[in-house]
């Protein structure tokens, strides 16, 4: 009986430690929390999509740099003030550069970024067409070469030079 | 013809491997840390914060105004500052310009003692016990160093400790030119 409740009662445990990961609430730190929990979660959602300059590959909603903790308080306040995503944005952009974006905007000196994939799946796809067609060309006039060869008559000097071959193999032929 | 074709298909690969190694290999001198400050060449963000030797006194970023001058973002708690803090005292010896201190984050005790042990090379420092101005102005790596021309525009940043050698080749060539 004892062995029995022992036994459910890990399992019991594995089944709640398996849930911790997929709940985002709890797998967060209890760190500084607002008042208004709707602010918070557009808080969290925006420090989501910019960069700590601090530990530069975690977003603001993930690092516990001092730097994060008072630039979530700042954009928490920002958000609070009724500014909304786009203008907090701008706000951190004009203080600390693009580079706190992780979705880089479309500007002249990003576009090899944003195009430069397309460009090059285009010039693959322009490449195979190309090696596809000649391919099928060649093919064709095989096959062309191959009709004309089955239709037509041999030329005088082919036929001179297969019925000597023909001649050679049988003559080997008779010497074995 | 035939010939020529063959060797361009073999030399197409080698030409995009030596492109790709290029671009990988001057991205060995690049440093991710140093973040090019959006402030050049635009005005010095405001301040108006209490001096961290005289409590009280209030320091404004408008005081500087007609002087070329440095500000330096340090704390006691940063490593780097260590470092780079001989340089300045040697250099505020020079009296060039005025550098002013921003002490980022810092206890006014800490920061204090810091002083009184290392020596101070600023005219006065600025208490940003929040971090606030320091948003202000994009410090996200003390120590950093902005240097600021008369009309209050920030002209040059400097991420990390300011070495002798950035004094001679930048800094100063650069003040000599704001100076004019």
């Amino acid at each position: 009986m004892k062995t029995v409740l022992r036994a459910i009662a890990v399992a019991l445990l594995l089944a709640g430690a398996s849930l911790v990961p997929w709940s985002h609430a709890t797998a967060k730190e209890a760190a500084e929390v607002g008042d208004d929990p709707a602010n918070e979660r557009h808080m969290m959602s925006l420090a989501a999509e910019l960069r700590c300059l601090q530990c530069q590959n975690q977003t603001l909603a993930d690092s516990n740099a001092p730097l994060a903790v008072d630039l979530r308080q700042e954009i928490r306040e920002l958000l609070a003030k009724g500014q909304t995503d786009e203008q907090v944005k701008a706000y951190l952009v004009a203080r600390y550069g693009d580079f706190v974006l992780y979705r880089p905007p479309l500007q002249t000196n990003t576009m090899l970024l944003w195009f430069g994939p397309g460009l090059v799946l285009a010039g693959g796809l322009v490449a195979l067409y190309l090696a596809l067609k000649r391919r099928l060309a060649r093919l064709e006039a095989m096959e062309r070469e191959a009709q004309a060869g089955s239709t037509g008559a041999l030329s005088a000097a082919d036929s001179q030079r297969a019925k000597s071959l023909l001649e050679e193999e049988n003559g080997e032929g008779s010497l074995s | 013809m035939a010939a020529s074709k063959f060797r361009l298909t073999f030399l197409l690969p080698l030409l995009v491997f030596v492109a790709i190694s290029g671009f990988l290999l001057k991205g060995l001198w690049l440093d991710p840390r140093e973040i090019p400050s959006p402030l050049i060449n635009k005005p010095a963000p405001d301040f108006h914060l209490e001096s961290l030797e005289t409590p009280g006194k209030i320091v404004d970023r408008k005081d500087m105004l007609g002087k070329v001058w440095m500000l330096n973002a340090w704390a006691s708690w940063c490593v780097a500052c260590r470092e780079e803090h001989p340089v300045l005292v040697e250099f505020s010896r020079s009296a060039a310009i005025p550098i002013v201190g921003l002490n980022y984050k810092d206890t006014r005790m800490e920061g204090m003692r810091w002083l009184a042990q290392f020596g101070n090379p600023y005219v006065t420092s600025v208490f940003d016990e929040a971090g606030r101005v320091g948003i202000d102005y994009g410090v996200y790596a003390v120590p950093e160093t902005f240097l600021i021309d008369k009309q209050g525009v920030v002209r040059f940043k400097q991420i990390g400790p300011v070495t002798p050698e950035l004094l001679e080749k930048t800094i100063l060539p650069l003040i000599r030119r704001l100076d004019a």
